[in-house]
């Protein structure tokens, strides 16, 4: 296992694509008006086996109504989707087929496992319902078991989730993902809610999926640091938005969006002597009605006039580093390299 | 000012050692009493001094609330304090100046007034609980009343406990609190869930400063907050203590943020103190197995990605503690002794100055494995004594020092 991947060679085709996916939640905004959350606006991003990518951003900035949208929970209000090159029909509810090839892994292994079931009928379900058990029922349960390092097995399967550790049962959660043998696995928060002697665990048993059973799979955190320590791509998003997408180590450690650099610098680093805090007292904006423009501008302490007007296309900066941000628009950089040169 | 910048001035922050203001001593907590409680907290020793922040870290089910609650006499049933001595030593008001501010007042010229905290009589802890040491809890959506107003909760504190203020004094006072927290005072008429998740937060902080405490234990303030939020409460906190001089006893089970922030940060696993240690040393040089295994739990933002293994196993179940010391079954240093005798707290000296380590391996009749004996950091360049590093990253033994059998 690799904690980091660099793959050279062609790049294997996407299982899974979204392309300007957006979702809008109607809700009441007083007795008589009807508001609008524009939860998550133009996103797209595709999933390659045996890569992961990280999802950053703090809670509102869509991050888990994107994982829904991609386990097709929720209908896309525009945008599209594509399993394996062809374009699903977004008004479709979502089929057993696709059910089981994207799978989703949720953030609260207390409350996603039935309390009043054991570890075998929640591994067997699954397996029973998308006829994946082969031969012996109670020799599949084991062999997921096996398979998110819960040994022994034997001992494990006639448990209850109230006997299992948190760690443990989020590993029960992700064993009844593997069940359907998935493709693709979308990961909500899975270790947020664990203790820090056990999450890194958890974060390895995904690397293993990754690298051994080449799973595209996406991890959405709050914590950078972790999602460079798993992820080959990050992806940060603010207020419904995606503000940056580029490799791990790109984002960690040369961010170009201000509000990535907001999120550096708030993220605890003991390593660091003098770290400097990028003073900051504003709050994410009401998704009912965003900010005009680009939504980080009245927080942004670069911000310019063009940035309350009009939101900022995604920029290259690298091969495969996008900042929406205007700082980085052609003129912008001709103009800085000028005022140097 | 960043947090990192106020620490790297170790006079600004760290008192004279005499200035002790909470000591607990020998602190035991059962859940439950009759054949089988559950040890939550176990012979635990701790020393908070003014102006310091202690970290206390440790995973769910470590006793760090426990201890907290059995401290301000919060604990409910089948809580019980079964051993142990809490002494609080109240001093004069305005007493303690930052030593950044000027000379300190001669020593020896104030005393303090000794409190036994686990005194029967409940005027005892009613006198110091919010007006000398204040508690802000972890979830401010559960602690603030979701029926008052922010300004009527603040003005039920002043008018409990300050009898003698005028009606307008205490809104005065509100109006004081919730600038110091950075809230404008439109919002003393709002209700608690009319606020953000940070400025709820932010209230609990200003109502538990309202009797300017002298120390504010914090359990996982900011654990259910976003990192930007997270890091302006830490940064504003930082700040008041700063300004205030109050001590700061900060639970959390997120080891790095108490590294930037803390003094000295203890850590707890299974109901008992394994270590502690002045938080760089701790970070640098970790003594204790568990401790070593957390500073390697928590993945860095920096330099090559390498593939971490955080630590094996899980935290073991209290009401089946493993027998020797809890923590050998998830130990890579496990020795045979480990499993059947528990380790007593064992304080060595290192160029970080005095430490308590709970653990075998120190005890100073075998080698200290290379991990468990990296050379910390020095407490104080000027007075710190030579070292000669003649093993490869560890200097020479430390001195060892067993803690009095009680």
């Amino acid at each position: 296992m690799s904690a980091g991947n660099e793959r050279s060679g062609p790049e294997p085709t996407a299982v899974l694509e979204a392309v300007d996916i957006s979702k809008h939640f109607r809700v009441r905004a007083g007795r008589f008006r009807r508001g609008t959350v524009h939860a998550a606006e133009n996103i797209s991003l595709a999933l390659r086996p045996g890569t992961v990518t990280a999802v950053v951003g703090e809670s509102g900035s869509g991050k888990s109504t994107l994982t829904r949208m991609l386990a097709r929970t929720h209908k896309l209000t525009s945008g599209r989707l594509y399993f394996k090159g062809e374009e699903i029909d977004p008004r479709a509810a979502a089929t057993k087929d696709y059910r089981s090839a994207v799978q989703l892994v949720l953030q609260d292994p207390f409350a996603s496992l039935n309390p009043a079931h054991t570890v075998r009928y929640i591994l067997s379900r699954p397996l029973q319902i998308h006829h994946k058990a082969g031969d012996d029922l109670q020799e599949s349960v084991l062999g997921l078991l096996r398979r998110v390092a819960l040994e022994p097995a034997e001992q494990f399967i006639d448990k209850y989730p109230h006997e299992l550790s948190g760690g443990q049962r989020q590993r029960v959660s992700i064993a009844r993902a593997l069940a359907v043998e998935p493709e693709v696995l979308i990961a909500d928060e899975p270790v947020s809610m664990l203790d820090v002697s056990i999450r890194l665990g958890v974060l390895n048993l995904l690397a293993d999926l990754r690298d051994r059973d080449q799973l595209a799979i996406v991890y959405v955190t709050h914590d950078i640091a972790s999602a460079r320590y798993l992820a080959d791509t990050i992806m940060v998003m603010y207020a419904g938005k995606v503000v940056e997408v580029g490799p791990a180590d790109l984002i960690a450690n040369a961010p170009q969006h201000p509000y990535t650099k907001l999120l550096l610098s708030a993220a605890p680093d003991p390593e660091t002597a003098t770290k400097t805090w990028l003073g900051d007292s504003g709050a994410p904006p009401s998704l009912v009605s965003p900010p005009s423009g680009c939504r980080f501008h009245p927080r942004c302490p670069f911000a310019m006039a063009v940035c309350s007007q009009q939101a900022p296309p995604s920029f290259d900066v690298a091969a495969d580093h996008h900042v929406a941000c205007w700082l980085h628009s052609p003129e912008q950089v001709e103009a800085q390299s000028g005022a140097l040169g | 000012m960043s947090i990192a910048e106020r620490q790297a001035s170790p006079a600004a922050t760290t008192p004279a050692p005499a200035e002790t203001l909470l000591e607990i001593r020998g602190l035991s907590v059962d859940y439950g009493l009759g054949d089988q409680p559950v040890h939550a907290v176990d012979d635990v020793d701790l020393t908070i001094h003014r102006g310091e922040v202690i970290g206390l870290a440790g995973e769910s089910g470590s006793g760090k609330s426990t201890l907290a609650y059995a401290v301000t006499r919060l604990l409910r049933d089948p809580g019980v304090i079964t051993a142990g001595e809490v002494r609080f030593y109240q001093w004069p008001k305005g007493s303690f100046q930052q030593p950044a501010d000027g000379p300190t007042g001669a020593p020896g010229t104030v005393r303090p007034r000794t409190i036994d905290l686990l005194s029967p009589d409940p005027r005892v802890i009613h006198a110091v609980r919010w007006s000398q040491i204040a508690v802000v809890f972890q979830s401010a959506l559960h602690a603030l009343n979701p029926v008052l107003r922010i300004g009527t909760l603040i003005d039920d504190v002043l008018k409990a406990h300050e009898a003698s203020m005028s009606g307008r004094r205490r809104r005065a006072r509100a109006i004081e609190l919730l600038d110091l927290v950075g809230i404008s005072q439109d919002r003393l008429s709002s209700y608690p869930h009319e606020l953000s998740g940070g400025m709820r937060q932010r209230v609990m902080i200003a109502l538990a400063l309202a009797l300017r405490p002298s120390l504010l234990i914090m359990d996982e303030p900011t654990t259910a907050l976003d990192v930007v939020i997270q890091r302006e409460i830490l940064e504003e906190l930082m700040e008041l203590r700063q300004r205030l001089g109050f001590s700061v006893l900060f639970i959390t089970h997120d080891l790095s943020l108490l590294i930037e922030i803390a003094d000295t940060i203890a850590v707890m696993y299974a109901g008992r103190l394994v270590e502690k240690a002045p938080a760089k040393a701790l970070f640098r040089a970790p003594r204790h197995p568990y401790t070593y295994g957390l500073t390697r739990s928590f993945p860095s933002l920096h330099g090559e990605r390498q593939v971490m293994s955080g630590i094996e196993g899980s935290p073991p179940d209290l009401r089946d503690v493993p027998a020797g010391c809890p923590f050998h079954p998830r130990c890579g240093f496990a020795l045979d002794r480990c499993r059947s005798e528990e380790p007593p707290l064992l304080t060595i000296t290192d160029e970080s100055g005095p430490r308590e380590v709970q653990c075998w391996r120190h005890d100073g009749t075998g080698p200290v494995p290379l991990e468990l004996g990296a050379t910390p950091p020095r407490a104080d360049p000027d007075v710190a004594r030579p070292v000669s590093r003649d093993t490869a990253g560890r200097a020479g033994r430390p001195e060892i020092q067993r803690r009095d059998p009680s």
